[in-house]
């Protein structure tokens, strides 16, 4: 598997995200944001957290309207994967690739803790490791991570089986404790918890291994 | 010419910072504050001859997210 990480200014989980990636098994190219295109035969995109362009404007808006992003919907559109966290989720929703919009947290603060999530899908290349209800403990740190979407939007995703994380223990007031979302192909995942720091026994848990591995394993059989 | 373009949070959509400004009006003593929205006034100077519908259009792209936020355009 190879897999593209972008690098925006004021990512800071870039880093962390390729070395996930490698960790299960996989080739990384790291991508600049000024890049139009991305390497050849890439076959999954990580969109990694931190605080592109000073989360100037809107959290992830300038990004979302970078030169690599063009290609990242494109890359989308053509049944590609692309896996957004944190910043990578705000990301997203920005370029429209995933519904809804990530706003302030509830309590206004910014929150950086394990939380524990509910595993809602397992229908998905990146969840089919987990099992369905499983809890799983990853961590967050996000001050905009309170996910709102229209009652319309809702009922799809819950209808389509697209969420595919819930909060346990709600923590920044996301509607209906969504923690994760799907695209309609589920090919596409944003997620404000970080599955790439908790991948070693030195992060303190290792929940997040199951992701990047069923990833890849779907891939090899692809 | 310039324009002022004034980004709000939907109404409906709840605005948390909002929120903590009355609460910190009331701490103050500033009864009778019922509700309080923020959000953001961005100022645009333009070359001559732009019109709104250029102006509308960078609200949709980038300005604002429509998603959760309505926009008003001052041209002057």
């Amino acid at each position: 598997m190879h897999a593209a990480v972008i690098t925006f200014p004021g990512s800071n989980c870039d880093r962390d995200l390729a070395v996930a990636f490698e960790n299960a098994g996989a080739r990384v190219s790291r991508v600049w944001h000024k890049d139009t295109a991305l390497p050849e035969g890439v076959d999954i995109i990580g969109i990694p957290g931190g605080f592109s362009f000073g989360d100037y404007l809107r959290c992830g808006a300038i990004a979302a309207n970078s030169p690599i992003c063009r290609s990242v919907v494109d890359f989308a559109g053509r049944g590609g994967f692309v896996l957004g966290i944190c910043n990578g989720f705000q990301v997203l929703t920005e370029t429209g690739l995933l519904p809804g919009a990530l706003m302030r947290n509830a309590n206004l603060k910014f929150i950086c803790k394990p939380v524990d999530l509910t595993v809602e899908t397992t229908d998905s290349a990146y969840t089919s490791g987990y099992g369905q209800g499983d809890t799983i403990s990853i961590p967050v740190a996000h001050h905009d991570g309170n996910y709102n979407a229209d009652e319309d939007v809702l009922a799809r995703l819950n209808g389509e089986g697209r969420v595919a994380f819930r909060y346990v223990d709600n923590p920044n007031g996301s509607a209906e404790g969504i923690a994760g979302i799907l695209s309609e192909n589920k090919r596409v995942l944003g997620m404000m918890p970080h599955p790439e720091r908790a991948v070693d026994d030195g992060h303190g848990g290792t929940d997040g291994v199951a992701l990047f591995r069923s990833l890849l394993d779907q891939m090899a059989t692809a | 010419m310039k324009a002022r373009v004034h980004v709000m949070l939907k109404n409906g959509v709840l605005d948390p910072q909002g929120e903590a400004v009355r609460h910190a009006l009331g701490a103050l003593g500033f009864d009778g504050v019922e509700a309080v929205r923020q959000g953001k006034v961005i100022e645009l100077d333009l070359a001559d001859g732009t019109d709104e519908d250029q102006v509308k259009d960078m609200c949709e792209k980038l300005l604002a997210n429509t998603v959760i936020e309505r926009y008003d355009i001052e041209l002057g």
